[in-house]
């Protein structure tokens, strides 16, 4: 875990109150129980534990939440939220920091998960619905990554797991809007 | 029993298998699918996870056009898919102001008087599982299964309103009535790593082996599952893991649709077996259901 001095002036008061309302939940009622942590799956490959992430939150360290991987590595499983003791929607939590790393600029780290969710969403925003081949080939041209998981592509594509042609909506323009106004 | 029916696009797509076993099942029990026209992709977890707004948005206007129907109830296969109308859902009746705000921008009303359920809450249902016991004409003998149920069935129980969340028993209760021989493990509701096969396949593996692993410790000879997002990443992953000698075997991966299909002896169900990246034929053979 990586340890470094705080000093005052890199603590921003209004980190705590833009995150509780942007993800409706109460962050500083937590008292650091750890139960968030120790059932998280991929606490192995965060920076920081999703419990000090919100203990972060609290204190103000606003670049460092902003730019760790743990928000970035969490899957979304749910476990830390449904296990809090205190009721913070822990996993909302990392959903509003993903969102606001984005919005400022911030997002740093595991640049691909970023690019994954951009391909994925750029999918729907065409079609209405996600298209495989599209979305796969938009994730390798933004990683470069050409052959990785290749064969498992094939096997997919083999089976007609994959299609060649996309199957868009009627609403195509309705959900277009969705993507311009939020 | 007439229900709406949300597919999803990996139902249309990569679990193709699902949404087929899905409405061969339903028609053997006289619940009626109704699909919601024109349908969008509820965001999955790459809305939520960069666009608040967007993926309630997304997911309200399939909740706004399943109302359209007149159906009182909404299944949906997809466990992620679930997860996503059912916490939109939750969020619009929770909050009035973020209802107004959704409702215009999707430009349909929705009044939150629909019943979202996954699908496995409504095949495990009493009088539904006596109708499954009721069609057996090929009991799963000998099959040893263990039940996998991940995260978004039953996470947050807040939203999802699961009562046995760290203990499922919905698919564990259908295997029992076909006549499996069916393991209880410990590992029904870890996480298999979701949406990070793509960018980071390595995490994948990891879980996704843990959980093969533990399959194989509880002595079941397959899973059983009801996500498409599970199925992907614990079948497409066993030829690595087995190359780098991180399992002990392949075993096959089934949606639970699939096996109540076989054990019902609904003959189509058979022409999904091709579909799988790994092949359950000799195992069902080998139990003398091939
Ligand atoms: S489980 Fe809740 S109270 Fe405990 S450390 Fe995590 S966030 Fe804080
Ligand atoms: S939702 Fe994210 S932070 Fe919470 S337990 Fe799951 S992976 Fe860990």
């Amino acid at each position: 875990m990586p340890t470094k001095e705080i000093t005052e002036s890199q603590l921003d008061s209004q980190l705590v109150k833009e995150v509780e309302a942007k993800s409706h939940t109460k962050v500083s009622s937590c008292f650091q129980c750890l139960k968030c942590s120790s059932g998280c799956p991929l606490s192995y490959e965060m920076d920081y534990l999703p419990a000090q992430v919100i203990r972060m939150v609290n204190l103000g360290l606003r670049d460092e939440v902003l730019k760790s991987r743990t928000i970035w590595v969490c899957a979304s499983c749910e476990t830390c939220t449904t296990r809090c003791p205190n009721d913070i929607d822990i996993a909302h939590v990392m959903d509003t920091l993903r969102e606001m790393a984005l919005r400022s600029g911030k997002a740093e780290a595991e640049q691909d998960m970023r690019r994954f969710h951009e391909a994925f969403l750029s999918a729907i925003k065409t079609w209405g619905r996600v298209h495989e081949l599209q979305m796969i080939g938009t994730y390798k041209l933004k990683t470069r990554k050409f052959m990785e998981d290749a064969d498992i592509g094939m096997e997919m594509f083999k089976r007609g797991k994959i299609k060649l042609i996309p199957e868009p909506i009627k609403g195509r323009k309705a959900v277009k809007k969705l993507f311009r106004k939020t | 029993m007439k229900v709406a029916y949300y597919p999803g696009c990996s139902l249309h797509g990569t679990a193709q298998e699902y949404d087929e076993s899905t409405r061969m099942v339903c028609k053997a029990l006289d619940i009626e699918l109704e699909e919601i026209d024109d349908w969008n992709c509820c965001g999955a977890s790459s809305a939520h996870s960069t666009n608040d707004k967007l993926s309630v948005a997304l997911a309200a206007r399939n909740l706004a056009l399943a109302e359209k129907t007149a159906c009182s109830t909404l299944t949906v296969p997809c466990s992620a898919c679930f997860q996503r109308l059912k916490a939109a859902d939750f969020r619009i009746r929770e909050n009035a102001e973020l209802a107004r705000e959704i409702t215009s921008l999707i430009e349909m009303p929705y009044s939150g008087n629909l019943e979202v359920l996954q699908i496995i809450q409504i095949l495990a249902r009493p009088e539904i599982v006596e109708r499954v016991r009721e069609k057996v004409k090929k009991p799963l003998k000998d099959l040893r299964t263990v039940c996998y149920y991940g995260c978004l069935t039953v996470r947050p129980p807040k939203v999802t309103k699961v009562g046995d969340y760290e203990d499922p028993m919905y698919m564990d209760v259908l295997m029992q009535a076909v006549g499996a021989d069916n393991r209880f493990w410990s590992y029904k509701t870890e996480c298999c790593s979701g949406g990070l096969a793509m960018a980071r396949s390595d995490v994948t593996k990891r879980l996704s082996g843990i959980l093969l692993n533990m399959a194989d410790e509880a002595d079941a000879e397959c899973v059983v599952l009801s996500c498409p997002m599970c199925h992907a990443n614990l079948e497409t992953r066993q030829s690595a893991l087995l190359a780098e000698r991180r399992i002990p075997k392949k075993i096959p991966i089934f949606y639970v649709t699939e096996l109540l299909a076989l054990a019902m002896d609904i003959r189509d169900v058979a022409k999904l077996w091709p579909k799988h990246l790994v092949d359950p034929r000799p195992l069902l053979v080998s139990k003398g259901l091939g």
